[in-house]
């Protein structure tokens, strides 16, 4: 069943999705048009992850539905599933490497287990991938816990690029990066989304990333998008939550819960 | 607090963590049958569950046999029944002692090693980003675990009743005063196939328990480094519970039937 009104890559429909007591998503409405690069920004805890994991079906929201490409995908199953999620690929806020695999291994794994390529051709693939994020050939043969950081973070961006996929997600992609490796990351992002043609779904706390790969940005807070506009109008929206969340200010409507 | 309240939420949390453990282990069992097979992954486990738990098992399984004739020579020889020890320690490994110390041993070998290897994926995303890379999970995790354990805890206990049987005659010999031959001959001509076959039926029951718990376990760990302790924790007290619990219940039916 198609709606008629989506036509978005990506799309939430009063997205609802509690933990116990704790709502965390409390009627999300949500597009991404196709070829877009929408970075939703919040605090820590306020849901983003969540919010991506109901759209992968990792997390099943309790009210709402995910479509893509206008189709519902909530309550897909099986073949189904596994066929709208080879749109997607995803790179995780801790990389979220296979340990037990060579990095090589590691950016071909969906190419040889979800798609059923050859090990031959989605090696060659792996390193052209690898190539691109910046690291070099000697590099595919090592395993992850041998990487720092930033190489992890490459790692994982070379993996979620490498079936070319339509829709990327991007959890936290600079999180704990010193500021030159997270300016290339970002730049990474910026290129590699725009040579994939991907529509992109990146969340993060960070402004300076936010402003260099997103064309949208969408506010999260209390389990609601309270602000959603183009990234030039974010300084001047006049929404008192988002201007104290882009100054990084203490004082203001949004009061920090110590307890999650 | 009120003490209703307190019991129903017991109650309700049980219920709750039971239905979840029915719900994985039938997508786990209904996955073996659909495509596609890891047969790699399924001979890597196959290793690692079966071939390096033998010495473990093969060493608690010398010690036992062992001292399974030493104990059951001081209670025969108190009706001058001392001829019947190889039979006892033959009947008593086969089995009983082969099947659930073999369970025990690996047990607190592989469940554990499931569940703080999966636990860790869990934790560090590794299982979520497997769903993004459209595959899944308990197809790719649990089947090849869930199928290594029950083809590998058969030829387990098979090698366990021999060494077993092999640590019963050692003592007898050495330390009772029996003739190897004698005592070779009473063993083979007390030989039973329903003897052997209960035994090895109980291990395809007891290596089910295993992964099942190790996986289920890893599976559902949250929290970080405490999350995935508990979960191998739990993972081999409940499966280290529940073998002792179906060697009762298995033993029951099979005298029910006289097998």
């Amino acid at each position: 069943m198609v709606s008629a009104a989506s036509t978005a890559k990506v799309e939430l429909k009063g997205v609802k999705k509690r933990f116990g007591p704790k709502v965390v998503l409390d009627g999300i409405d949500l597009r991404i048009e196709h070829g877009q690069s929408l970075v939703v920004i919040g605090g820590s805890g306020t849901g983003k992850s969540v919010m991506i994991k109901c759209v992968l079906g990792i997390l099943r929201p309790e009210a709402g539905e995910v479509y893509v490409d206008g189709k519902p995908v909530t309550h897909l199953h099986g073949h189904a599933r596994d066929m709208m999620l080879r749109k997607f690929g995803m790179l995780f806020q801790a990389a979220a490497l296979f340990d037990s695999l060579p990095v090589w291994e590691n950016v071909a794994f969906g190419l040889i287990q979800g798609r059923g390529v050859p090990r031959r051709k989605a090696r060659d693939i792996a390193y052209e991938k690898l190539a691109k994020v910046g690291l070099g050939s000697e590099v595919g043969q090592l395993w992850p816990a041998e990487l720092s950081g930033g190489m992890q973070k490459r790692v994982g961006l070379a993996r979620a690029i490498a079936a070319d996929p339509e829709i990327i997600f991007f959890d936290e992609p600079t999180t704990g990066l010193d500021p030159i490796m997270a300016d290339v990351i970002n730049n990474l992002i910026v290129d590699t989304v725009k040579d994939v043609g991907a529509t992109t779904l990146s969340i993060t706390h960070d402004m300076v990333s936010a402003r260099r790969i997103a064309d949208r940005i969408a506010m999260l807070y209390k389990g609601k998008i309270i602000w959603d506009g183009p990234t030039a109008e974010i300084d001047t929206c006049g929404n008192p939550y988002v201007d104290q969340f882009i100054h990084g200010r203490a004082e203001g409507p949004i009061q920090m819960e110590v307890k999650a | 607090m009120n003490i209703f309240a307190a019991v129903g939420r017991v109650t309700v949390d049980l219920l709750r963590a039971n239905g979840r453990l029915f719900v994985f282990t039938m997508d786990a069992v209904t996955s073996i049958f659909r495509p596609p097979f890891y047969w790699s992954l399924l001979f890597q486990q196959m290793m690692r569950i079966g071939y390096f738990s033998l010495p473990v098992v093969g060493l608690t399984a010398f010690f036992t046999g062992g001292v399974l004739a030493l104990q059951i020579y001081i209670g025969a020889s108190r009706y001058g029944a001392e001829q019947f020890v190889p039979t006892v320690v033959l009947v008593g490994i086969l089995r009983e002692l082969g099947p659930v110390i073999a369970g025990l041993m690996v047990a607190g070998r592989v469940a554990a090693a499931i569940a703080a290897e999966l636990g860790t994926m869990r934790v560090t995303e590794q299982i979520d980003a497997l769903v993004t890379l459209a595959t899944r999970p308990v197809k790719y995790l649990v089947v090849p675990r869930l199928v290594a354990a029950v083809i590998t805890m058969p030829i387990l206990v098979a090698i366990a009743d021999s060494i077993g049987v092999l640590g019963g005659y050692v003592a007898s010999t050495q330390s009772l005063g029996f003739t190897g031959s004698i005592y070779i001959n009473t063993t083979m001509g007390a030989l039973n196939d329903n003897d052997v076959m209960s035994g090895l039926i109980k291990a395809v029951f007891f290596g089910f328990i295993i992964a099942m718990m190790g996986c289920y376990h890893g599976f559902h760990s949250k929290g970080g480094a405490q999350g995935v302790g508990a979960a191998t924790t739990s993972a081999v007290v409940t499966s280290s519970i529940l073998i002792l619990a179906a060697n009762y219940l298995l033993t029951n039916i099979f005298n029910f039937f006289n097998f």
